[in-house]
């Protein structure tokens, strides 16, 4: 699968499994091949020749997501060293737009899975919580890209906002309870009343795309 | 009732001396004074000027009047009210002088009551939600606006040919003139009546900013229209309507560029205001104003231009300009737009008052007022259905029915028609009636049913959220995230251009019209962080005064102490923000514990030093008066902002601090000072409880370069204390060289709640050194003390020995992108 001459079939079956139509794969295909050249596979390196990539402050966490396997919806878990085209779809597929015609539960689902791919990002050490020292790291690279800042604005802010999950998600805290970090529940009871399906999309074109590459 | 009587006293005495006036213009006065006069009473002087200004306070009091009953006010919106109230004083008017001697002139309109309240709107508008839907509001303002104006004026044209309406002297382009002013919708209108209907704010941005950048299509229609019926119908050619097309682009192209332009020198010249603050929310006004004025000049869309000027330079403005100017212009913005608004609203009423422009036609008023509606519902539906296969977020049949519904028309669409002269327009007095029955139907009638409509089809309306940093964070993440995305498929999407546009902006824009200080502290993040923990500190200080007391910050002896319950039920005021969630949920045990241990443990180390410190404070005391004289160039803290400033600051540091600590089971050493740029050198610095500390020396490295820049910031912001400046340095460095000490012996202390606290550490370990210091430079507070400062105050004072100016970093910090929540956000006062 993923191989220059996808038969219609195969093609049924990715559009089934990732939501996207036929003409969307065969586009991203084409970046796929692009990226890869031409080999049936990406490794982390081809990341490196898209140039509008550089200048993006959390860019490793992001090409990090697309090799955990988490995200890949295989059981294991750890980094797989290349990506094969159903998994670049199935990275992609997160971020698919809502459709008019889902119900509540599959709209849930949909929000959930969102919801799990972001959580995966922060989560970079894969045992099921966001500590804060996971937190730290990614408000830093967060706000790397603003040179005026200091690690230490940083630091607090990220401290400020792991406060702030703290106190919706657990509430009442005794003086030496502890909070460890944000679990996926958490998470979840965070982003309670944000549209996250309105956020968190890009609109896969049907129609030519430029593409940089070099 | 009683109160409409005393409005119509007050405007009864305003009439008699018009009325004189008029008289003793007639005759025309003496010059032949025989004497000298002590007191001459010279009304045409002053006369114009002073009807003006009475104008503006009958409407002013009308507007207490009316908030006197808030049932009144719930159901019935202002603008309908001020309409009403001016066609009752436009009839008092009549009565007394027989003509209707004030009316709203298309000229005051335009140049005077007009840029207020689109500048207001610009600079205020949100704007990432602004271009986020920019291509629906284009598509609605657009098309939408020559789809009403064509359909309206062709419709009208059809039924005056099958004679309903009676011979009228209009030939089909009048009636698309008229269709063309009617059109529009108004933005004066829109404002205020949405604003007290609060819809979801995707629905009212489009409405909104459908209403404001329809600007450009009416104003070509308007004139073009004009210039064909002058002309007459047999030299419209082809090429005619081309230019007419041609102009369309012109017009709200060049009226934006304008707008861009007068941005860019307005954010540059906001850049170098620094010695200048006093004057520094005037160039907001002047230069948007001169905008406005250039764009009317290049017969460009004027409210294009003020608009794009308000929203362009709002980031750059707001981030140059010191904190209490970014008020001042909030303020004086929405005091202007607020009261343009007013009047133009009670105008609209007063210039209904007028026999002379009455030309009744029913059946042509009605089938405008039909037609309007109609086709209004019509546009709606299909543009809606057409941008619905682009758009993310739908709009419903709920929210399109709120904006047909909201397509209200005003004051433009009235100056408009009364701009047309009766010599080619042979029906202008018809077109200006009808256009008033339009304006008051659609602000009376269908602003008083949409707020039950909205609750009855229960629209989504706005969620009053605070700010949560969390979400920040996450919206953050998703910016790049999406972006990546987008260069990873290869999509060129609107997230690719917005991050396209940000990394311009941080690049260049930001650099050229940006200060240096502001650059540093214009990060959202940081403001919202900064937002949240001022107004939990203000929060936190008002339930201290509310208990009659501060004295719970810090108290010198335990027996006076007072401890913050922070269960007891508070008023209204703060309930809703986060802070206070934080608080209500986990406060209680934490801060009392901490705050307990840690007067126990300091108060005797402290007191001696307390003692010493009140002493010097008040040697100085003398001194300062001659900082109390009066400056037209600088305004002059009173003493009890300061104090209040730092109070909420230190409060703030504290409460976040010890909280922290017992949440997150880390040492709270270095929290939060970055973010303040006020460096507690003196720290102790626990790294053992620290889980996933660094070294500490790398730290105290790291902190000490930081330091220099800060200092280098408030080098570059301080404006009057250089003293202040040098203490800080001074002080600086000894911390530095002492927190090295500190990091090199320091021990782990398992909890954190029983550490020493920080601040206490100045009197214990610094003493020797700052006192020294202090006793050479005073600080900028022992200055400028008032020797009785009000209520507790006084308890304070040991603890004003801060190494750098509180003021100073306020000011670094002051920038927001957003209007915080106690400060009016809405027209409506």
């Amino acid at each position: 699968m993923g191989s220059a001459h996808s038969v219609p079939a195969e093609m049924r079956a990715l559009a089934d499994r990732t939501g996207f139509t036929s003409e969307q794969i065969e586009h991203l295909h084409r970046r796929f091949r692009q990226l890869s050249r031409d080999q049936l596979t990406i490794r982390k390196e081809n990341f490196d020749s898209i140039p509008d990539l550089e200048f993006n402050p959390i860019r490793a966490k992001i090409v990090h997501a697309f090799f955990d396997k988490r995200n890949l919806r295989q059981e294991s878990s750890g980094l797989a060293d290349e990506i094969n085209f159903e998994d670049f779809l199935t990275i992609m597929s997160y971020f698919r737009p809502i459709e008019m015609n889902m119900d509540e539960e599959q709209l849930d689902r949909f929000r959930k899975e969102k919801l799990k791919f972001l959580f995966h990002m922060y989560d970079s050490d894969h045992d099921g919580k966001i500590t804060l020292q996971e937190y730290r790291n990614v408000v830093e690279e967060l706000l790397s890209g603003n040179p005026h800042l200091e690690k230490e604005s940083a630091r607090s802010i990220a401290d400020g906002a792991m406060m702030e999950a703290a106190s919706i998600c657990v509430g009442q805290m005794g003086p030496d309870q502890v909070y460890e970090g944000i679990t996926f529940e958490d998470f979840l009871k965070m982003w309670q009343g944000i549209d996250i399906e309105t956020k968190m999309h890009v609109r896969f074109l049907n129609m030519e795309t430029i593409a940089h590459c070099y | 009732m009683r109160q409409v009587s005393s409005v119509g006293l007050l405007l009864g005495l305003m009439a008699l001396p018009a009325a004189l006036g008029e008289r003793s213009s007639e005759s025309p006065p003496k010059h032949n004074q025989t004497s000298f006069e002590i007191v001459s009473f010279k009304w045409d002087h002053v006369k114009d000027t002073y009807v003006i200004i009475l104008w503006i306070l009958v409407a002013s009091l009308a507007k207490i009047v009316f908030h006197l009953s808030h049932k009144v006010t719930r159901v019935v919106p202002e603008s309908a009210l001020l309409i009403v109230l001016g066609i009752i004083l436009g009839g008092i008017v009549l009565a007394a002088d027989h003509i209707a001697s004030f009316t709203l002139t298309p000229q005051v309109f335009f140049f005077y009551l007009l840029p207020p309240i689109v500048l207001d709107a610009g600079y205020f508008m949100p704007n990432r939600l602004f271009f986020g839907n920019l291509g629906s509001i284009l598509m609605y303002a657009v098309i939408g606006t020559v789809w009403n104006a064509a359909t309206t004026g062709l419709s009208l044209y059809g039924v005056y040919l099958t004679g309903i309406m009676g011979n009228l002297g209009s030939g089909l382009l009048d009636f698309l003139l008229f269709g063309s002013l009617i059109a529009a919708v108004d933005p004066v209108a829109v404002l205020a009546v949405f604003e007290e209907v609060h819809v979801n704010e995707v629905l009212f941005i489009i409405v909104f900013g459908e209403s404001l950048l329809n600007d450009a299509v009416t104003v070509v229609l308007y004139n073009v229209f004009e210039t064909f019926v002058r002309l007459g119908p047999e030299k419209v050619t082809g090429i005619e309507c081309v230019k007419g097309i041609v102009s369309f682009f012109v017009v709200s192209l060049g009226g934006t560029l304008v707008g861009i332009l007068f941005a860019f020198l307005l954010s540059l010249v906001s850049r170098f205001t620094k010695h200048v603050r006093i004057i520094e929310p005037g160039f907001v006004f002047i230069i948007s104003y001169l905008s406005y004025l250039t764009a009317e000049m290049l017969s460009l869309s004027s409210i294009l231009a003020i608009t794009f000027c308000g929203i362009c330079c709002q980031k750059y403005v707001k981030a140059n300009i010191s904190e209490q100017s970014a008020t001042t212009v909030r303020y004086t913005m929405k005091m202007l737009a607020s009261g343009a608004e007013t009047v133009i609203f009670m105008f609209l009423g007063i210039s209904a008052v007028n026999p002379a422009i009455w030309t009744w036609n029913t059946a042509f008023i009605l089938l405008t007022l039909v037609f309007i509606s109609v086709y209004r519902v019509i546009g709606v539906v299909i543009q809606t259905w057409i941008l619905n296969h682009y758009r993310m977020v739908q709009l419903e049949i709920i929210d399109q029915v709120v904006m047909s519904y909201g397509g209200l028309r005003g004051a433009v669409a009235f100056a408009l028609a009364a701009l047309l002269k009766e010599d080619y327009v042979k029906d202008r007095n018809l077109f200006v009636s009808t256009t008033i029955i339009v304006v008051f139907f659609t602000v009376i009638f269908q602003g008083l049913t949409i707020k039950p409509l909205v609750q009855w089809l229960k629209v989504k309306k706005t969620e009053h959220r605070e700010p949560k940093l969390n979400e920040k964070l996450h919206g953050r993440a998703f910016d790049h995230i999406l972006s990546a995305i987008e260069d990873i498929s290869g999509q060129i999407g609107h997230n690719y251009l917005r991050d396209k546009w940000s990394n311009f902006d941080r690049k260049f824009l930001s650099k050229v019209l940006m200060r240096r200080s502001a650059q540093k502290s214009r990060d959202r993040i940081l403001n919202v962080f900064h937002e949240l923990n001022l107004k939990d500190a203000i929060s936190y200080v008002a339930e201290g005064e509310r208990r009659g007391s501060l004295a719970f910050i810090r108290s010198p002896s335990t027996d006076n102490m007072v401890n913050v319950d922070f269960n007891t039920p508070r008023p209204s005021t703060v309930e809703s923000s986060v802070s206070y969630l934080l608080r209500e949920k986990a406060g209680p045990v934490c801060l009392d514990m901490q705050a307990l241990e840690q007067r126990r443990k300091s108060i005797r180390d402290t007191e001696d030093t307390v003692a010493h410190h009140t002493l010097q404070q008040y040697l100085y005391k003398p001194r300062q008066e001659h900082k109390h004289l009066y400056s037209r160039h600088e305004i002059m803290h009173s003493e009890d902002e300061k104090q209040d400033k730092e109070i909420f600051h230190r409060t703030m540091r504290k409460r976040l601090e010890s909280f922290k600590s017992t949440k997150l089971g880390i040492n709270h050493s270095k929290k939060l000072n970055k973010i303040h740029k006020r460096d507690r050198g003196q720290k102790r610095r626990n790294s053992n409880v620290i889980p996933n500390g660094k070294i500490p020396s790398e730290i105290s490295v790291q902190d000490f370069t930081l330091k220099e820049k800060d200092l280098e910031f408030s080098e570059a912001e301080e404006n009057n204390d250089y003293e202040t400046l040098h203490l800080g340095k001074g002080v600086d460095f000894l911390a530095d060289v002492t927190k090295q000490n500190f990091t090199e012996n320091s021990t782990g202390i398992d909890n954190p709640v029983f550490s020493a606290d920080d601040d206490q550490s100045i009197y214990m370990k610094f003493s020797p050194w700052l006192s020294s210091e202090d006793t050479v430079v005073p600080s900028q507070r022992a200055r400028v003390q008032i020797p009785y400062s009000p209520n507790n105050f006084r308890r304070l004072t040991p603890f004003r020995l801060s190494n750098k100016s509180v003021d100073s970093f306020l000011l670094a910090d002051g920038p927001e992108d957003r209007p915080r929540s106690f400060l009016p956000e809405s027209t409506h006062m």
